[in-house]
């Protein structure tokens, strides 16, 4: 299969057909989880993950006493694919966690100054959990797809001397942009964006930009066991810049 | 964002009184450890890492070898005394993330097809603690590799660069780190002019990014020399 791969993409094909600046088809669903105060499934073909927000009391960070927590955590859960394994995170994990974590954060979508309860002592921290339901490839693009509509869509539980009452909201979840993430993968002189599983097992290396609404670039992390020029940097960028836009059209 | 109290750039100079391109103090030493295959220790500034590597060794359980080459592990590790707040030792996701991003930044560089079966372990230990660590890390381990006899395509040379007060800067100290727009850590093969490593977090326009990529080469060229000068110093013939 592997060679299968390489040897299509020198003829300039793709294993499923599709150009290389081509998303497999994206299916977002909202609100999939009512018991969570926001949520999403997302698609990429058949890759889907599921991301679920929950919102808990929590004292603020010491150097930002009067702003809210975001926490990110993945979980790669052992139905999605024979290669996961049951126990706590492994590093491929850990990584996509804080590279979602690191799209979010620095594009500063979420107010987080809006969620201070009592400056140094109680604030909102938000939870969002991905959990990969299946693996075909180009997790972190979906996850960090399922996270922010998710996000979008999150309601403020409702405080009555200072308890959380379920089920009861005021108000949303202040989100003001859209970091979308790009994955360009390079396979020989190729550049793809949205890598299947099957071309994820040839990818010399990968490349995630996180990209803001006002094309301000928030995070990048260089994946793969290969190097990389500098011209493909350059336009692995403008690719990521490009495709956001796209991309970011389907987030409500 | 957090915000700094104090201004990170005043009058053209930094906090430590560097100019924006300047790196800081840089030293290395070779063969620390003399257990070790091959060992080093770099510091810029006050940031400080010891790197060694063990291997090409012997790897069991059986079922973790690979047939056509050799295996690569980094485990990138903080002294609990390197950092205002006492760090745990157990690996936390931090820990774990850099020893993935550092081990890829390594392994474009080492023939690991020349020794099946085996594993080359490289161990980074951060003794002090001032921003930069992993870049400083990934210079002492590519030295480490080199003096452990590892045959290499190149060595593998880093540095951090960000955008501080609006400032584009080389090499971040912690305050930096913690407080700037945003930073990149970067990892090059100088010889071959090819990125292994390149990480970013903050916001930065496209122009800015690109301007920063080009002061991280300039800056890994100068580190690249000092390397090679540390080498040769050890293996130089004495009268």
């Amino acid at each position: 299969m592997e060679s299968y791969v390489l040897e299509l993409l020198e003829k300039g094909k793709r294993i499923d057909g599709r150009k290389f600046d081509e998303f497999r088809e994206i299916r977002i669903e909202e609100n999939v989880v009512q018991k969570a105060e926001g949520s999403a499934s997302v698609w990429l073909g058949e890759t889907h993950v599921i991301a679920g927000v929950k919102l808990e009391l929590g004292t603020p960070y010491a150097d930002s006493p009067d702003q809210g927590v975001l926490i990110v955590n993945a979980e790669f859960t052992p139905l999605a694919s024979p290669d996961f394994e049951p126990g706590p995170p492994g590093e491929d994990a850990i990584e996509l966690a804080r590279v979602v974590d690191r799209g979010i954060r620095e594009s500063e979508c979420i107010e987080l100054e809006k969620l201070c309860i009592t400056p140094g002592e109680k604030v909102w921290c938000i939870f969002v959990d991905i959990s990969i339901l299946n693996h075909q490839g180009n997790l972190l693009d979906a996850s960090a797809l399922a996270s922010l509509v998710a996000l979008r869509n999150t309601r403020i539980p409702k405080l009555e001397e200072d308890k959380i009452i379920r089920g009861e909201y005021e108000g949303k979840l202040p989100v003001r942009y859209k970091p979308i993430n790009i994955t360009v993968a390079k396979i020989g002189n190729a550049l793809l964006i949205d890598p299947s599983f099957e071309e994820e097992k040839v990818v010399e290396s990968k490349v995630s930009v996180g990209v803001r609404d006002d094309d301000k670039i928030c995070a990048i992390q260089k994946q793969g066991s290969k190097e990389i020029s500098f011209e493909e940097i350059d336009k692995i960028l403008d690719l990521a810049l490009e495709k956001s836009k796209e991309i970011r059209k389907l987030v409500k | 964002m957090k915000k700094s109290e104090e201004k990170l750039i005043v009058k053209g100079k930094r906090v430590d009184g560097r100019l924006p391109e300047e790196l800081r103090n840089i030293e290395i030493k070779v063969d620390v450890i003399s257990r070790a295959d091959g060992s080093a220790e770099v510091a810029f500034g006050n940031t400080r890492v010891i790197a060694s590597v063990y291997g090409p060794r012997a790897l069991y359980p059986k079922h973790l070898q690979e047939y056509e080459s050799s295996i690569l592990r980094c485990r990138y590790s903080m002294a609990p005394f390197s950092v205002d707040e006492r760090k745990s030792p157990v690996p936390d996701r931090r820990s774990i993330e850099l020893s993935k991003v550092i081990r890829l930044a390594l392994e474009p560089a080492i023939f690991l097809e020349d020794f099946p079966k085996t594993a080359i372990d490289v161990f980074l230990e951060v003794v002090q603690a001032d921003g930069s660590t992993r870049v400083t890390g990934i210079n002492a381990a590519s030295l480490a590799l080199a003096l452990a006899g590892i045959p290499m395509r190149d060595l593998v040379c880093a540095c951090s660069v960000g955008k501080v007060d609006g400032t584009l800067v080389v090499d971040l100290n912690g305050k930096e780190d913690n407080f700037g727009e945003a930073d990149v850590a970067f990892a090059l093969m100088p010889s071959k002019n090819k990125i292994t490593l390149l990480q970013m977090d903050g916001l930065l326009s496209k122009e800015e990014l690109k301007k920063l990529i080009g002061m991280a080469k300039e800056a890994c060229k100068k580190i690249y020399e000092l390397q090679k000068k540390a080498l040769r110093e050890k293996y130089k013939v004495r009268e």
